[in-house]
């Protein structure tokens, strides 16, 4: 019922609105079309310039409002490269912006057509003009690209030989991580040899490296000022690492193996003083569309330093050993990620197994 | 209605007449109006006609994939409360007034897929290219009416398998517009890659043959059937865009077509082309060796041409009304038509732009970043041109100069963002958040929809013989204007601070907890624009049979061809000969008898030139 009175009420509106539009139309008539619309002109003129300064205003009332609810300070230095570059470009196109936009309402306003305006000026074309808007905008692209790929090169470039290496594979819907264990290297698997009991990554037993393998979900523990290759998959469908607070991502793609190097500069706890936020959590964030649970994606990092790693590593027993019957699985297997997303990725298995297709 | 009686609709009015001689029931067929309903609406070979059923058909389309987003925006606006409305309209997708994630991503998708592809594609272009180039021309109608009428109906089939799919069980497709596989190939990875899934290939496929057909017949109506005296380079920018537009179809759309066929190959046949080593549901799966990054090339080769098929019609359109009610010619005719054919040469070389973080080398994508940063300077080259066509003109501020206005000021502020994301270096933090959904959502999506708009009262005079009226279009206008900056500017805030696109609720979200009250205002926005829409649907369908009657057959005082048509042109067009073009279309001079500009049918007079 309410719902049918708000339809009827939009449609009044509408006739209502109409039937103004109406009236102005005759008064047009029997003023002369051309007077009344000098008057519109005046009018819409008028509008325009008031869009464009309270656009401004607000644009301005707007980054008051996002002061301090942006991402703190980049943890890593290529972060910082990036935050540096994106000012540069901020800046370029923030000029071209309000030139430009100036520009086109105040030229709306000044040559609206009134009385004392009656021709416009004929002008169709100069070629020197032409070249002068090629060339600035090129010469100006030109920088841009410069800084940028100056930049894609450094993040992208390969990861120094004293890196940490972990792998991170997504599935729908949380983070499985892996560290290569004492000896330092990850054990080959197969997507074949995967058993949700008790084989999350599908190791292979037969490899002597995969032994001492240590596998987490949901959470990443890195240290600071050490260089980390990330080596990133996916169990079934793309998903994305995204790491806000180091300002890079890259994709977790079934059956191609992408890398991600950097090296965070600023622990968790250091992190937590500086933005005054006791609940300051570096998140990776599922950046390509997986699914139902898509949104609850959540993992976490932690960064810490080499101490407080090691006293954190030497507590996680290998995936083999816990898995294996012969020495029962410890309970912090799993550690706490986000109540929410375990939740959503849960219910998701549990309903998986029952829905047929 | 038999295929025969279709096939002859156009020859004559009458099945006993249909044997008689060709060339002369041709003549009738635009003098008398006693066709069948069936033939004259329906069934028709008009192109004016079709390029109506093209845009009724895209503003049903555009209402149905707004209201979507009214739905979504308000689960990401107020997760928190629950919407008995939501259940009327959606059932159990929406149990207790509160949408499902697995249908909150199919309404995202179908909001996407109906407006890239069903409006600002279809409705559009269709519209449009349909509408002008036979009249600005100076043709009688389409090379082939036939086809033509063939790629409405195409268009239209493709509109009953997305709409069947709204209906299935499992929900229509739920894997983004995109639908990368292996998310939309493995019916195990979401409901939405059931039978809805397959719909929307269906859907899609035909789709590419409606474009196909439509494209085919608009390169060889602008480059064969041009009257007398009309040289390419006396064309309107209207038909150049829509040429390109043509054009840019024609040459991608085959590539997503072979991409959505090795999907459904993939998805019912067992093939491999982009599963590899995948482990769901509980079991591995038999695929080895395909490429899941293989469909986003081929996608993607149509994708960013898809971006400049819908932009460019909008360009050319808001070229025409602004030198049009500058009462001056466009500034750089030919800068113009450069810069067309540049973003059109390097439509089809930038497409990996949106795949830099796939993990592709990190060497191709710094030729990608050098190919796309191009396009800015054409993209500015043409700005540019704009802003001197209005500079010391005599402006007549109507609703389609403000909607052109608007195209200019829209596509300068979602264009400068696009540096932002054609830079790898940026756009590898900045990618799938919400700046990439502020970015196009202004430039391809508000913006074309202003160039579409100013286009609609522009030529509406034309279609229907009245006018729509302005009160309501000024309203329509400003609160659109209004709207579209208020929801799209604070979300380049929101993709700065790293908040990915698609997420249904990120109250679990540290990083991104905070944004939840801006999510709040940006849904109430979106409200009131899209009852601000409704209000232009309203004021087009009221104007058709209500609408001040045009008295003139050229009420903007238009040098081009259209406007020399009759008030209620038939089909044909012209009574009597085409008429002969002398000059280019903005010959906005004194004519010497009180007119601002000269018709292109008017003979040069001694000394003058045609440009």
């Amino acid at each position: 019922m309410s719902g049918f009175i708000i339809v009827l009420l939009v449609a009044l509106i509408f006739v209502i609105l109409y039937q103004i539009g109406k009236s102005s139309e005759y008064a047009s008539i029997i003023h002369g079309s051309e007077v009344a619309a000098r008057k519109t002109n005046r009018t819409i003129a008028s509008l325009l310039v008031l869009f464009f300064i309270l656009g401004l205003i607000g644009i301005w009332q707007c980054n008051e409002y996002f002061v301090g609810k942006l991402l703190p300070i980049a943890a890593c230095k290529t972060g910082q490269d990036y935050d540096n570059m994106f000012t540069v470009t901020l800046m370029v196109t923030g000029i071209v912006f309000v030139a430009t936009q100036t520009v086109l309402f105040w030229f709306t306003f000044q040559y609206q057509s009134s009385e004392k305006r009656k021709t416009a000026f004929f002008f169709s074309h100069d070629n020197r003009l032409e070249l002068i808007w090629t060339t600035i905008p090129a010469i100006a692209m030109t920088i841009l690209v410069v800084i940028g790929l100056k930049n894609w090169f450094t993040v992208t470039a390969p990861a120094p030989d004293n890196a940490m290496v972990v792998e991170i594979v997504g599935k729908q819907f949380n983070w499985i991580v892996r560290y290569p264990g004492k000896d330092n290297e990850l054990g080959v698997r197969d997507f074949r040899k995967i058993d949700e009991a008790n084989n999350i990554l599908g190791l292979d037993w037969k490899d002597p490296h995969n032994m001492d393998d240590v596998i987490t979900q949901g959470e990443l523990h890195l240290v600071v000022n050490k260089p980390v290759k990330l080596l990133i998959g996916s169990r079934d469908v793309i998903h994305d690492v995204g790491l806000p607070h180091f300002r890079i991502k890259m994709d977790a793609v079934p059956g191609i193996s992408t890398t991600l190097s950097f090296t965070p500069t600023i622990t968790t706890d250091s992190m937590k003083a500086l933005t005054g936020n006791p609940n300051f959590v570096y998140e990776i964030a599922c950046d390509q569309l997986c699914g139902r649970g898509h949104y609850s994606m959540r993992g976490t990092i932690v960064v810490e330093t080499q101490q407080q790693y090691d006293a954190w590593m030497s507590k996680q027993p290998s995936y083999y050993a816990s898995n294996n019957p012969a020495t029962p699985a410890p309970a912090t297997q799993v550690p706490g990620g986000n109540s929410e997303g375990k939740s959503e990725s849960e219910k998701q298995e549990g309903k998986s197994t029952l829905v047929k297709y | 209605m038999s295929n025969q009686a279709v096939v002859t609709e156009q020859i004559s009015t009458n099945a006993a007449l249909a044997h008689s001689d060709v060339a002369e029931t041709h003549h009738h067929s635009h003098e008398h109006h006693e066709q069948h309903f069936i033939t004259k609406y329906i069934f028709s070979q008009d192109h004016k006609v079709i390029a109506k059923q093209f845009l009724i058909t895209g503003i049903i389309w555009a209402i149905i994939g707004s209201l979507f987003s009214v739905f979504f925006r308000l689960q990401l606006g107020f997760p928190d409360n629950t919407f008995p409305v939501l259940e009327q309209f959606l059932g159990h997708w929406a149990k207790g007034g509160k949408l499902s994630p697995e249908f909150y991503y199919a309404l995202v998708t179908m909001h996407g897929t109906i407006l890239v592809f069903f409006v600002l594609t279809a409705g559009l272009s269709g519209t449009f290219a349909n509408l002008l180039i036979p009249l600005q021309v100076g043709a009688r109608d389409m090379a082939s009416p036939f086809m033509n009428m063939l790629s409405y109906w195409f268009f239209f089939l493709a509109s009953v398998l997305m709409i069947v799919s709204l209906f299935v069980e499992t929900g229509p497709a739920s894997g983004g517009w995109t639908t990368y596989p292996p998310l939309s190939a493995l019916k195990e990875a979401s409901l939405g890659s059931g039978v809805g899934m397959d719909l929307w290939l269906a859907g899609m496929a035909m789709f590419v043959v409606s474009s196909l057909l439509g494209g085919l017949n608009y390169i060889s109506t602008v480059l064969n059937m041009r009257t007398k005296g009309m040289t390419m380079t006396r064309m309107p920018l209207t038909v150049w865009a829509l040429l390109f537009t043509a054009v840019l179809g024609v040459l991608s759309f085959p590539v997503l077509f072979s991409g959505v066929v090795l999907l459904i190959f993939d998805r019912n046949f067992g093939t491999s082309f982009y599963l590899s080593e995948i482990f769901i549901n509980g079991h591995a799966l038999p695929n080895i060796g395909g490429s899941a990054i293989l469909y986003q090339h081929l996608f993607w080769f149509l994708g960013h041409p898809e971006v400049y098929i819908i932009m460019l019609p909008g360009m050319g359109m808001a070229s025409e009304v602004l030198s049009n009610n500058s009462r001056k010619p466009i500034f750089g005719y030919f800068a113009m038509i450069i810069s067309m054919v540049g973003i059109a040469l390097l439509a089809f070389v930038v497409w990996a732009h949106h795949m830099f973080v796939t993990g592709m080398s990190p060497f191709l994508g710094s030729v990608f970043v050098l190919l796309t940063l191009l396009i800015a300077v054409p993209s500015a080259v043409k700005v540019f041109n704009w802003l001197t066509t209005i500079w010391r003109g005599n402006l007549r501020l109507n609703v389609q100069m403000c909607f052109a206005l608007g195209f200019v000021s829209l596509f300068i502020s979602g264009g400068l963002t696009g540096l932002f994301l054609g830079n790898s270096a940026l756009d590898i933090h900045l990618h799938d958040t919400y700046f990439v959904v502020a970015h196009f959502h202004i430039v391809m999506g508000v913006s074309a929809f202003f160039g579409m708009f100013a286009g609609v009262y522009h030529w509406f005079p034309k279609m229907f013989g009245r006018f729509m009226n302005s009160t309501l279009g000024y309203i329509h206008f400003f609160l659109t204007l209004i709207g579209a900056y208020l929801i799209f500017w604070p979300m380049h805030y929101e993709g700065i601070a790293g908040m990915p696109r698609r997420y249904y609720d990120i109250s679990a979200w540290e990083s991104f907890k905070q944004f939840q009250p801006i999510n709040g205002f940006i849904s109430i926005v979106t409200i009131v624009v899209f009852f601000a829409q409704l209000l232009f649907v309203f004021n087009f369908f009221f104007s058709i049979f209500r609408g001040r009657r045009m008295l003139v057959k050229n009420p903007w005082g238009a040098p081009s061809l259209e406007w020399t048509t009759p008030i209620h042109p038939g089909h044909g067009n012209w009574e009597g000969e085409i008429p002969e073009v002398y000059r280019w279309p903005y010959d906005y001079r004194d004519d010497g008898n009180g007119n601002d500009f000269i018709a292109q049918t008017a003979p040069l007079k001694a000394g003058e030139e045609s440009h």
